[in-house]
């Protein structure tokens, strides 16, 4: 039988975080804030179909960093939770605080038990009424959740980000500036020597909570409408995203019935029906 | 539970995390239970050139009498597709819900909306599910229609389904109708349904076909011009589902009813 060496549970914690912290820091960074029209999502991502960013209900929105097959689990997990909740209640009470506090739950269950934790830290985002009312939690490895205050960056560097995000961010922006906003923080790190870099595009997956929306309120802005933000040309088309921010209309507080309702509330007449 | 890497599929899930949840795994006490709650009627469905229109009236029955005059049946399944049901109407919603959670968890989940056949499929084998239950009285037949998104020939996007008690689904070609009064709603749209009908003409034909059902068939309710609860009525076409607002609908509805004046056989 092998020999057992003694080790504290101080340092067992220790090694484990420092072997999650590196993981985390190896991987690309993402950018969560609130803007006027929603909750936006910009990471870095050169694969165009393997998701940081995505959609887990009707105003909840999820983003990672670290290793992939890690916090898809976590996000199949939350979108197998909020469906199954959604379905027992109603739509309405589907809650972002609800899927972090179930985040944090089974990321501190694996930190504690399992041999290795999950190298992620992940964002649960809703969108509210109004930037205010927007919610963003940052869930680490270690289960913590902590609510941030319109703004976070997380993966490698993301204090550095943060600085920058937190210099420049307000929450009455545009969807335009807040674009800007995110790429700006973003490309500030990693350059040669420490400088500012520049982004591409297709290295970029950027997705929206579009606060005007009723039903399912989770875009991704892809392709020509995403260049013509970066470059800030021309605003993608008015039916796709909406600017100009406003409480939600019609009946805000009736729930949608189901993701077929997704789509219509650009029609008149459709929020009394 | 949650975490297993598991299924794309809701029920599938459901089946083993909460199988009380999904209508077919709840056990019945043996007997008939047909009487026992109320009954939702007639659907129609018509494809036209831009894709699908269905419609729906507002009537449940129980036995001899009206359960509820303004119940909904006919539903948005997703962005481009539609469910209308008929048969025990609590099963039917349930099961409509369902469905709906269905597709939009695929969706997340993969990333990608399922084909049109796809869906019916997996409504098909959701009412066979149910198939237990159906024998003792408390079926549920679902008609589903949608704007298939991969069609090789635009004129040939909007699709329609039918199910029986023991699945399906069954393609129907231009036009369908389900529940008591489809005897006659079918029989109205056999005569007047042509192919490549606008959205606006094939709505019209459906309030129509509506009409004639209700006009045979007591369990069917025709549009109520004093408490204006008329028929919805709800279309699939490349720019997703659209519900006709009350407005929309009322228009059409009189207009079917004015021309009844005239012409009673329409």
């Amino acid at each position: 039988m092998a020999m057992q060496f003694y080790a504290s549970p101080e340092q067992i914690m220790r090694d484990r975080s420092e072997l999650a912290r590196k993981g985390i820091a190896r991987g690309r960074s993402a950018v969560v804030l609130s803007y006027s029209g929603g909750v936006l999502f910009v990471a870095e991502n050169l694969s165009s179909a393997l998701h940081k960013v995505s959609e887990i209900y009707d105003r909840i929105g999820f983003a990672a960093v670290g290793r992939y097959n890690e916090f898809e689990n976590l996000r199949r997990a939350g979108v197998r939770m909020a469906d199954l909740n959604g379905l027992s209640y109603d739509r309405r009470d589907v809650t972002g605080r609800a899927l972090a506090n179930a985040f944090a739950q089974t990321l501190g269950a694996i930190f504690t038990e399992q041999s290795k934790p999950f190298e992620v830290e992940i964002c649960v985002a809703e969108v509210g009424a109004t930037p205010a009312d927007d919610e963003l939690y940052r869930l680490t490895y270690d289960g913590s959740v902590n609510d941030e205050p319109g703004r976070m960056a997380m993966g490698g560097q993301a204090e550095a980000i943060t600085g920058v995000l937190k210099s420049n961010h307000r929450p009455d922006m545009s969807l335009g500036e807040a674009v800007k906003v995110a790429v700006q923080a973003l490309s500030s790190v990693g350059g040669e020597g420490g400088a500012a870099r520049t982004i591409a595009a297709n290295q970029l997956e950027v997705a929206v909570l579009d606060r005007q929306r009723v039903g399912r309120t989770f875009r991704r802005i892809t392709g020509a409408a995403l260049t013509a933000l970066l470059d800030g040309k021309a605003a993608p088309p008015a039916s796709d995203l909406p600017e100009t921010p406003s409480v939600p209309t019609g009946e805000a507080g009736k729930p949608t019935s189901s993701a077929g309702s997704a789509d219509l509330e650009d029609r008149p007449g459709q929020a009394d029906s | 539970m949650f975490t297993n890497a598991g299924t794309s599929s809701f029920t599938t899930f459901l089946s083993r995390v909460a199988p009380e949840m999904l209508p077919g795994r709840r056990p019945l006490p043996p007997g008939m239970a047909a009487d026992l709650a109320p009954h939702a009627t007639t659907i129609v469905a018509i494809a036209a050139a831009e894709g699908v229109v269905m419609a729906g009236d507002r009537r449940a029955t129980m036995g001899n009498l009206i359960a509820q005059r303004d119940i909904e049946k006919v539903h948005p399944a997703d962005a481009y597709s539609l469910v209308g049901i008929a048969g025990t109407a609590g099963i039917g919603i349930e099961l409509m819900r369902l469905f709906q959670v269905e597709l939009e968890h695929y969706e997340k989940i993969e990333g990608a909306m399922l084909s049109l056949d796809g869906k019916a499929n997996r409504l098909a084998s959701m009412i066979r599910g149910n198939l237990g239950a159906a024998m003792q009285g408390l079926a549920v037949v679902p008609l589903f229609a949608g704007f298939d998104l991969a069609a090789a020939d635009p004129a040939r996007a909007g699709r329609i389904f039918s199910f029986d008690v023991t699945g399906g689904p069954y393609e129907e070609t231009g036009y369908d109708a389900i529940g008591s009064g489809s005897l006659f709603a079918k029989s109205a749209l056999k005569k007047r349904f042509r192919a490549g009908l606008s959205v606006e003409d094939a709505t019209r034909l459906a309030v129509e076909a509506l009409y004639d059902a209700a006009d045979d068939d007591t369990a069917t309710g025709g549009p109520d011009l004093t408490r204006r609860i008329y028929p919805v009525v709800m279309t699939a076409t490349a720019e997703g589902t659209y519900r006709l607002t009350d407005a929309e609908t009322a228009t059409i509805a009189e207009g079917v009813v004015a021309g009844r004046m005239e012409n009673p056989g329409g």
